[in-house]
C-alpha cells in the first residue's frame, strides 16, 4: 500500500466524517435543547438532496440548488415541528421514536409520490470539477475537498453561533434549564422551532452536498441517520464538540477499516477468505468501536453536563 | 370474574383461530397465510413486549433476534438438505422443534451479549445502542457471502413437524397458533412471578428496587435474553412461512415495525401484540389493495395513534391499562 492511497482514504474518511457531523450536530442539538430523539432527521437529509437535485435540474445551477436545499429542509423542519414535534416534547422516548418513525414512512412515500421511484442525479458544479494532485502523486477530486472545507466552515460557524450570539446563549440556556429560560421571558416555543429548523437545514445541506457524489433516492437518509446515531452516542448526546470528534472518528475508522482490515486478515489467511472475513469485520468495525467505548464510558466520550 | 380485558382477549384469540379455519373450509388458503403472519408477528412482538412492556426497555434492535432466528432455521435447513456438516461434525436438521430450540438458544445468547453492554446505558442511549447492534448484525449478514449475503437464503422445502404436514397452510397455521398461545401463557407466568414483579418494579422506580436489595441490571438482562429468545423463535417460524430468509428480516424497519405492533395494540398488555399484529396485517392488506402508497397512510395512522390514542386498540376496546 502506498502513501498516496493511504492519504486518499484518509481524506475520504474526513469527508465522510464531516458529512456525519452535519447530521449529528442537528440531532444532538435537538436532543440537547428539546430532549427529543428525532428519527426523521434522515428524511430531512433526503429532502435537502431532492430539493437541490430538482432545482439544479430546473435552473442548471448547483448553487441555486444548494440554497433551495437549505430553504426546503429548514421549511420542512419548521412545518413538522409546528404540526407534530412540539406535541412530543413532554412524551417519553418511546412515543417520540414511534411518531418520528411514522414521519419517515410519510416522508419516504411522499417523496416517491412526487418524484417517482427512479433516482435523480446531481452534477458537480463546474467550479469544483477536476482534481488536485496529492503529495505522493494521486489525484483527488476537488469537490470532496470542498465538502471537507464546507464542513469545517459550518463547524466554525456553529461554534460562533452557539458561543457568541444571543441566539446561541438562549440555546445554551435551554440546554441547561428549560423551565427557567421560559420563566425569564424567552419565547421558548419559537426557540424550539428555530433550533429544529436549524438542525433540519444542516441535514439538508449534508444531503445536497452528498447528492452530487451518489444518486439522490428515497431511503438515502437512513444509513446516514444510523451512523449519525452512532456518532452522537460515541460523542455524548447533547455535545456539539462530541459530535464533531465522534463524526471524524467514525468517518476515518470506517473508511480505513474497509481498506486495512482485509489486508490485515490477509496476512493470516488465503486472499479469498481474507476478503470475506475482513470485509465482514470492516462493516461491523464502528459498531464494535461504539460498544467498546460505551462499555468503558456509558455516557459517551464528552457527556453533556446536564441530563 | 371475567373482566372486560379478559373477555376481549378471549374474543381476539377465538377470532384468530376461527377466521383461518373458516377461510380454509371455504377454500381460501390466502387468508390462512395472512392469519399465520398475524400469529408469527404477534409472537415476535410478545417477545419484545416482555422487555418493552414489562421492563420498559425500549429496544430498537429486536429485528436482530428476529433475523437470527430466521437464519438459524434457514442455515439448519440448508445443511439438512445438502448433507454438508454444519459445525464440529454436527449436521443440519429439518425438524421444527430442534430448529426452534437452536433459534431460541442462539437468539437468547446474542440477546445476552447485546444486553450485557446495552443495559449499562438507559433512555435514549439504550434505544440507539440496540439499534446500532442490530445494524451490526444486519451488515454482517449482508457482507457474509456463505449464506446468500444480500440475496438471502431460500428454504426449498418447509421444515417438518412430527405428525403434521407443514406444507398444508392450515396445519402450519395451527402450529404457529399453538406456539403463540404457549408464549402468551409464558408471558402471563412471568408477569405474575416474583421475577416479573421485580422487572415491572424496576421500570417504575429503579432506585426503590435497588434499595430493597434487588439488582435491576440482572433482572433486566434476564428479561432481555428471554425476550430475544422468543423473538428468535418467531423469526424461525417466519422463515418457514416465507421459505426464505434475507437481511431485510434484520433491518431496522423490522425493529420499528415490532414496536409499532405493540403500540397499535396497547403497550404492556398481554394481547397488545396480537391486537397490533392483526391490525397491522389488516392495514397492510386493505390499504395495500387500495393504494400503492399505503405506507404513507400507515404512517398517518401511526402518527394519529401516538398523538391521540395512546392506549392502542386494547385501550379503546378494554379500557385503560391497570398499571402505569
Amino acid at each position: 500500500m502506498t502513501l498516496a492511497l493511504a492519504l486518499e482514504q484518509l481524506l475520504n474518511g474526513l469527508q465522510l466524517g464531516v458529512m456525519l457531523f452535519l447530521m449529528a450536530a442537528g440531532l444532538t442539538l435537538i436532543f440537547g435543547v428539546m430532549g427529543l430523539i428525532n428519527l426523521a432527521h434522515g428524511s430531512l437529509y433526503m429532502v435537502g438532496a431532492f430539493a437541490c437535485a430538482a432545482v439544479a435540474a430546473a435552473t442548471g445551477s448547483f448553487w441555486l440548488g444548494l440554497v433551495a436545499s437549505l430553504a426546503c429542509a429548514a421549511a420542512a423542519g419548521a412545518i413538522v415541528e409546528l404540526l407534530v414535534i412540539r406535541r412530543l416534547y413532554d412524551r417519553d422516548h418511546l412515543d417520540q421514536v414511534l411518531a418520528t418513525f411514522a414521519l419517515i414512512l410519510m416522508f419516504s412515500e411522499g417523496t416517491r409520490w412526487l418524484f417517482g421511484s427512479f433516482p435523480l442525479y446531481l452534477d458537480i458544479p463546474p467550479l469544483l470539477q477536476g482534481a488536485v494532485a496529492l503529495p505522493g502523486g494521486a489525484q483527488y477530486p476537488v469537490y470532496r475537498l470542498a465538502i471537507i472545507a464546507a464542513g469545517a466552515l459550518v463547524a466554525f460557524g456553529l461554534y460562533l453561533l452557539i458561543g457568541k450570539t444571543r441566539l446561541g446563549m438562549r440555546i445554551r440556556a435551554g440546554e441547561s434549564d428549560r423551565e427557567m429560560i421560559g420563566a425569564l421571558g424567552v419565547d421558548i416555543r419559537t426557540l424550539y422551532t428555530v433550533v429544529f429548523a436549524l438542525g433540519a437545514a444542516l441535514a439538508g445541506l449534508a444531503g445536497a452536498m452528498v447528492g452530487a457524489l451518489q444518486s439522490v433516492q428515497v431511503g438515502m437518509g437512513e444509513p446516514v441517520l444510523i451512523l449519525a446515531f452512532v456518532v452522537i452516542v460515541i460523542g455524548g448526546i447533547g455535545s456539539i464538540k462530541g459530535a464533531l470528534l465522534g463524526a471524524l472518528l467514525v468517518g476515518v475508522v470506517d473508511t480505513l477499516g474497509r481498506l486495512l482490515l482485509p489486508k490485515l486478515v490477509g496476512v493470516f489467511l488465503q486472499p479469498a477468505q481474507a476478503g470475506m472475513i475482513g470485509g465482514a469485520a470492516a462493516s461491523m468495525l464502528i459498531y464494535m468501536m461504539m460498544a467498546l467505548i460505551l462499555a468503558m464510558k456509558p455516557r459517551g466520550l464528552f457527556p453533556a453536563a446536564h441530563a | 370474574m371475567l373482566n372486560r380485558e379478559t373477555l376481549v382477549n378471549l374474543i381476539l384469540a377465538a377470532l384468530l383461530l376461527a377466521v383461518p379455519l373458516m377461510a380454509n373450509a371455504f377454500g381460501q388458503p390466502f387468508y390462512v397465510t395472512l392469519a399465520t403472519r398475524v400469529a408469527i408477528l404477534a409472537l415476535a412482538a410478545t417477545g419484545l413486549n416482555l422487555a418493552l412492556g414489562l421492563g420498559g426497555l425500549v429496544s430498537f434492535g429486536h429485528a436482530a433476534f428476529f433475523g437470527i432466528g430466521g437464519y438459524a432455521a434457514g442455515i439448519l435447513a440448508t445443511h439438512a438438505f445438502s448433507g454438508d456438516p454444519l459445525l464440529l461434525g454436527l449436521s443440519g436438521t429439518n425438524q421444527m422443534p430442534l430448529i426452534w430450540l437452536v433459534a431460541m438458544l442462539v437468539a437468547g445468547l446474542v440477546g445476552l451479549l447485546i444486553g450485557l453492554i446495552s443495559l449499562r446505558t438507559s433512555g435514549v442511549y439504550f434505544i440507539m445502542i440496540t439499534l446500532a447492534f442490530a445494524q451490526m448484525v444486519y451488515y454482517f449478514a449482508i457482507s457474509w457471502p456463505a449464506y446468500g449475503g444480500e440475496d438471502g437464503l431460500s428454504i426449498l422445502v418447509r421444515n417438518q413437524f412430527p405428525g403434521a404436514n407443514t406444507m398444508k397452510p392450515v396445519s402450519f397455521f395451527l402450529i404457529c397458533y399453538a406456539v403463540l398461545i404457549v408464549a402468551l401463557g409464558l408471558f402471563v407466568l412471568i408477569r405474575g412471578s416474583r421475577f416479573g414483579s421485580a422487572l415491572q418494579a424496576a421500570r417504575q422506580n429503579e432506585v426503590r428496587v435497588a434499595t430493597v436489595g434487588i439488582a435491576p441490571y440482572r433482572i433486566r438482562l434476564t428479561a432481555f435474553a428471554i425476550s430475544a429468545a422468543l423473538t428468535g423463535l418467531a423469526g424461525a417460524l417466519f422463515a418457514d412461512l416465507n421459505r426464505f430468509v434475507s437481511p431485510s428480516m434484520l433491518s431496522w424497519h423490522m425493529s420499528g415495525e415490532l414496536i409499532v405492533l405493540i403500540i397499535l395494540g396497547g403497550t404492556g398488555r398481554l394481547f397488545g401484540p396480537l391486537a397490533g399484529a392483526a391490525l397491522f396485517v389488516i392495514f397492510e392488506y386493505v390499504l395495500g389493495g387500495l393504494t400503492e402508497r399505503w405506507q404513507f397512510f400507515l404512517g398517518l395512522i401511526l402518527l394519529g395513534t401516538v398523538l391521540f390514542a395512546r392506549g392502542g386498540l386494547l385501550g379503546l376496546l378494554a379500557g385503560k391499562a391497570r398499571h402505569g
